[in-house]
């Protein structure tokens, strides 16, 4: 068997497993995600932007670019790795954690604003 | 399997029953080789994907608990940003020094992925002792995860992450001895690939805990 399987399990061989990175690959994310953490706890240390919202949506900005970066420089993501399986888990977890995400605060907001008041004597009820 | 194995399967199957023989036609009869280890690094990633909805869900609920102070303290009252700080710093140094390590293993050297692995230790500890040590501090001052939704929904997404960093610091010591005792094997360089995507995915995760807990809480 071996002397037919060979061949084959060379040719998948380079597109298997995580890439690998280089120092230069390591050093630019490292630098990248020094850059991108110092800014946003520069932004609310100081509190550069006065307005709370754009703050807010700022540093959100910055943490969805930081997460990137550590996909591609330190995870070493690419659309070839595992024959494009990984790219396929990833982009199936994010719609799953959207949905989750946006569906849990969306609901349980609007079930806090919209709901009844609560009468405070809860005894003087029957 | 040798030559002499498979001519003698052949030959039992054609010879045994000529209808199961033809059912068998549909199926791969051949077990299909795979070179050991090939699909680790998807399976691993796969798991990584699952953790990642556990931690969605953590963030769910600390998104939707995170208002309830039930009269208690707020994260302005307890949020220290110059520790989360250097929190963060330990766990961004912990993840290029990781790097380093597989930089080094790549060209075979034992001695120095030994190495750098215990400075990625060293780091990924003093974060782990600066996270308890907030969490004894909350705890002294009355604010532990019992005192209200917002602090439990906290404990319960922060010290999960800190229990995944404490198994990835368990598996690294481990793989140092490994690596002592066997060398770099090509089951050693699996398993420090699978290690180096743990790693990196526990500091991408922190990216969301330090922005939507303690950033987002202190504006």
């Amino acid at each position: 068997m071996s002397d037919h399987s060979t061949p084959h399990a060379e040719d998948h061989h380079d597109d298997h497993g995580a890439g690998h990175g280089t120092m230069r690959d390591y050093v630019i994310g490292f630098l990248l995600s020094v850059i991108l953490t110092a800014i946003p706890f520069w932004l609310v240390m100081t509190n550069a932007i006065a307005d709370k919202a754009t703050t807010a949506i700022v540093i959100m900005a910055f943490a969805i670019v930081q997460i990137v970066v550590h996909m591609i420089y330190f995870l070493h993501m690419n659309t070839k790795s595992n024959n494009g399986w990984t790219v396929m888990a990833l982009i199936f977890t994010i719609i799953i954690v959207v949905i989750a995400l946006s569906g849990s605060l969306w609901v349980m907001h609007h079930l806090n604003t919209n709901m009844m008041p609560m009468p405070h004597d809860m005894g003087q009820l029957p | 399997m040798t030559a002499t194995t498979r001519d003698t399967m052949t030959n039992s199957t054609a010879t045994a029953a000529s209808p199961e023989a033809r059912t068998a036609a549909f199926y791969e009869l051949e077990p299909h080789h795979h070179p050991e280890g090939a699909s680790t690094m998807l399976g691993f990633w796969i798991y990584l994907m699952s953790d990642c909805l556990i931690f969605a869900m953590l963030f769910a609920a600390y998104g939707v608990l995170g208002g309830n102070f039930a009269a208690g303290p707020g994260p302005k009252d307890l949020f220290e940003l110059p520790l989360i700080a250097v929190n963060t710093a330990m766990l961004l140094f912990s993840s290029i020094t990781y790097g380093f390590a597989m930089l080094v293993m790549e060209k075979g050297k034992v001695r120095a992925t030994q190495g750098w692995l215990l400075v990625t230790a060293v780091f990924g500890a003093s974060f782990l002792a600066i996270e308890l040590y907030e969490f004894s501090h909350l705890i002294h001052e009355g604010a532990g995860p019992w005192r209200s939704g917002f602090l439990t929904a906290f404990f319960s997404l922060v010290g999960t992450h800190g229990l995944h960093v404490t198994f990835g610091l368990i598996w690294l010591f481990t793989l140092v001895v490994q690596l002592s005792k066997k060398g770099l094997t090509p089951a050693n360089q699996r398993r420090l690939q699978c290690l180096s995507l743990f790693w990196h995915f526990l500091d991408v995760i922190w990216i969301g805990v330090f922005t939507f807990v303690y950033l987002m809480g202190m504006l």
